[in-house]
């Protein structure tokens, strides 16, 4: 489409307008003034200005992982891209769709060891599904619009396009419209039928079938999780969920066993462990997931559904692949389910229920409550309860907290729990919850963080009063980095090196030096008034949960233990697993 | 631009090097700024071989590039490779020449060598027995040209070791699959 000349820095805006773009997190530089300029002097797009660009990358997950469409970022040459760095590695180890741009030294400059230069491409190459150096002002809107599709189609990811200063002060007049066709990258989303026909003959032969979910199923859209729901429903099989799956299936359902994996349940990683057949829907048999790859659930047929072909027999070999997207994959399982010859044996199922109801008798969350001192479970399930009614959107840092998160807030939807799975990012959570709450003014948003993540990108909280975003932080503070002071206990005989933090500043003073509300809590008769009130304010609010120091995460399957070889919290006696050490 | 690259890869486990064997790989991609880059990145960032690489134009537009690979794995692991390489945006089509049929594999190699005067004729009574060109002839040197398969060119090179070979540079693998089907 030709119209009258344009900036370069002008057509990106018109062209992420055309793409829908509604918000940009971002943070100005030297490379990317002509942008900001022009950003200026538009109302369509709202820029976020965050504090710290790997802030800007999180907000943006947090926007995409709750809305469904991509995350767009802005940030400067050199230092502003660096800074990007771990939040694009983030999203593509999570599959987030993300669009990054960044500033880069005039064309003529690059290669010279120009003031904030980087190579930028280089250096993202390996954290990005794609990226871009545009060279020429006539590509730059088709390269933006083509950025869209490969972030968002296929498995998603994070995109980065680096445009040059005077690239963006250059005039063209040329302007990409409608959609994008890509030639050589088209993602298959209908699986093979045959595969699929085999696959619910396979399920309905099954004697102790699970099915085993994961992010894929939330990434491919609401549909699929309502496809999921009806799937469950239909065949009455048990379905445990990976970290980022949670919330496809509801938590409270009695078809779900809770998570798998490391801190899964007893129920999931035993049934995982003795099932006969087993579908994995977009999820990516992750070592936290599988435990010692030898001892994973060994006498199971393995079905396969995956966007990615590279996903499957990775590291697990997998007896039926199918390559396609999990709404489509699902929609006609179903289609074929109900065709008539498929029915579960519903008597070998009703045995299967059985056996997996002792397994969830041995209550594997249970810990032991105390009066004295808030137990951090207890937190979790308290806010749970009181925040529940209103569906929040819940991020969470990394480490204990996210653990005890996981198994103790159910979710009802899918989109509500943001985490960082793949890359395991301290101080993820709170540019995340920044950017849920963007996308959503008027819902409540929880970041469930631990004292030593938070401090990770504690500077956003300045963000979140900005633009009166009245995000939560809920920090279960036990002077630890928990997780860390787990794994010493386990593997270094308790010699806690370093993961104690000394000189924590005063949360409640550091929220009301932001202007935010600070609310503590060291007792467990407090703890819902507090929690009330957190959720009562209409400010960002740190909420200093002190709870019991030393209290571990379980159950736990070591590393280089198989699920069969859990260690549960009430269990004292358990043995040292030896062969952990060297492992992560 | 032609280059050949002999990467000597990660340190493969016994379990794994029992069924490991060798397979040539042809990749078309769109012949773009870091194409070749995203491949050889891909190769070093997951920890698998290369034991040659060539890559070249492969169209009479320039639009489209020709990348063939040699590398070793467990079949699990090639597969792996042609998925990780199929799943890269740049990349069109990706075939297993060693796994789709029967193929043709070349080399051409370069071989400079200095004999001693006694020698000359033996290094030039070798290089015709192995259809060996000669493209270059100084008083005291030759250069070789030669073609053939992998195996060959390394059993002329080391015939070559005895009269004063001086040095080598051979491209790399070029690989077409026989018959009269496109990639």
């Amino acid at each position: 489409m030709t119209t009258k000349p344009l900036s370069g820095a002008a057509i990106l805006i018109k062209s992420l307008e055309d793409l829908g773009v509604d918000v940009i997190f971002g943070y100005p530089g030297g490379a990317v003034l002509p942008i900001y300029d022009e950003i200026f002097q538009q109302t369509k797009i709202r820029h976020i200005l965050v504090r710290h660009e790997q802030a800007a990358v999180h907000a943006a997950e947090g926007y995409a992982r709750s809305t469904g469409k991509p995350g767009v970022v802005l940030v400067t040459s050199g230092p502003g891209a660096t800074n990007a760095i771990t939040g694009l590695t983030d999203a593509m180890l999570d599959s987030i769709p993300v669009v990054c741009l960044t500033g880069q030294v005039p064309t003529h400059l690059i290669g010279s060891d120009a003031f904030q230069e980087a190579d930028t491409v280089g250096i993202s190459r390996h954290c990005t599904k794609h990226n871009y150096l545009v060279k020429d002002v006539d590509k730059l809107s088709s390269i933006v619009h083509e950025a869209f599709y490969v972030a968002t189609n296929g498995r998603p990811g994070p995109v980065v396009i680096d445009i040059p200063k005077d690239v963006q002060i250059q005039t063209s007049d040329v302007l990409h419209s409608g959609r994008i066709s890509h030639r050589s990258y088209k993602p298959q989303l209908k699986g093979d039928i045959e595969n699929i026909r085999e696959a619910v003959e396979l399920l309905a032969s099954a004697k102790k079938p699970i099915i085993y979910s994961g992010g894929g199923v939330i990434n491919s859209g609401p549909a699929a999780a309502q496809l999921l729901r009806e799937f469950v429903k239909m065949t009455g099989f048990p379905i445990t969920s990976t970290l980022m799956g949670l919330g496809a299936v509801s938590g409270t359902d009695k078809h779900f066993l809770g998570m798998l994996g490391m801190h899964g349940t007893y129920e999931a990683n035993n049934a995982m462990h003795k099932c006969d057949v087993m579908l994995c829907l977009g999820a990516r048999f992750d070592d936290r997931v599988t435990g010692r790859l030898d001892a994973f659930s060994p006498h199971s047929k393995k079905i396969h559904v995956d966007i990615d072909r590279s996903s499957i027999n990775k590291t697990v070999h997998v007896d039926l692949p199918i390559v396609g997207d999990a709404a489509h994959v699902l929609e006609d399982m179903i289609k074929v389910w109900k065709s008539g010859v498929h029915s579960a044996d519903k008597e070998a199922l009703a045995d299967w229920w059985t056996q997996i109801e002792t397994w969830r008798d041995r209550k594997c969350l249970n810990y032991t409550q105390r009066d004295d001192v808030i137990m951090p479970q207890y937190a979790v399930q308290r806010l749970y309860e009181l925040t529940k009614d209103r569906k929040p959107y819940i991020s969470t840092e990394v480490g204990q907290h996210q653990m005890w998160a996981a198994q103790f807030y159910m979710f009802e939807e899918p989109n509500h729990w943001l985490t960082s799975g793949g890359l395991g990012t301290m101080g993820y959570g709170l540019p995340a919850a920044i950017g849920a709450q963007v996308a959503h003014p008027d819902k409540l948003v929880i970041d469930i963080a631990g004292e030593a993540s938070i401090l990770m990108n504690i500077q956003e909280m300045s963000t979140a009063m900005q633009y009166g975003l009245p995000v939560k932080v809920f920090i279960l503070n036990n002077e630890y980095m928990g997780m860390v002071r787990q794994w010493q206990d386990l593997n270094h005989e308790g010699r806690y090196s370093n993961s104690y933090t000394e000189a924590l500043p005063d949360f409640v003073k550091l929220a009301e030096s932001f202007g935010a509300v600070g609310i503590r809590a060291e007792m467990p008769d407090e703890l819902d008034g507090a929690i009330m009130e957190m959720i009562a304010s209409d400010k960002p609010v740190i909420f200093d949960c002190r709870v019991a120091k030393l209290e571990n995460c379980y159950p736990m399957v070591p590393s280089g233990a198989g699920h069969h070889e859990m260690i549960l919290a009430d269990a004292e006696d358990h043995e040292e697993f030896s062969g952990g050490a060297a492992l992560v | 631009m032609t280059m050949n690259q002999k990467i000597i890869g990660t340190k493969l486990n016994a379990t794994a090097l029992e069924n490991t064997a060798s397979h040539t790989i042809s990749v078309i991609v769109d012949n773009e700024v870091g194409v070749l880059a995203r491949v050889i990145g891909l190769f070093s960032g997951r920890g698998y071989n290369i034991e040659s690489l060539t890559v070249a134009p492969d169209d009479m537009e320039g639009q489209t590039s020709r990348i063939t690979i040699v590398t070793t794995g467990t079949p699990m692991v090639i597969e792996q490779i042609k998925a990780q390489l199929d799943r890269l945006v740049p990349v069109i089509r990706v075939g297993d020449l060693t796994l789709d049929g029967p193929s043709v594999e070349r080399e051409l190699a370069l071989i400079k060598v200095a004999p001693n005067p006694e020698d000359r004729e033996e290094a030039r009574r070798i290089a015709e027995a192995f259809r060996a060109k000669t493209v270059d002839s100084t008083k005291g040197s030759f250069i070789f040209e030669v073609t053939g398969k992998t195996e060959k060119i390394t059993a002329f090179a080391t015939l070559m070791q005895e009269l004063g070979l001086v040095e080598v540079v051979r491209t790399g693998v070029a690989a077409l699959a026989r018959g009269q089907d496109k990639l």
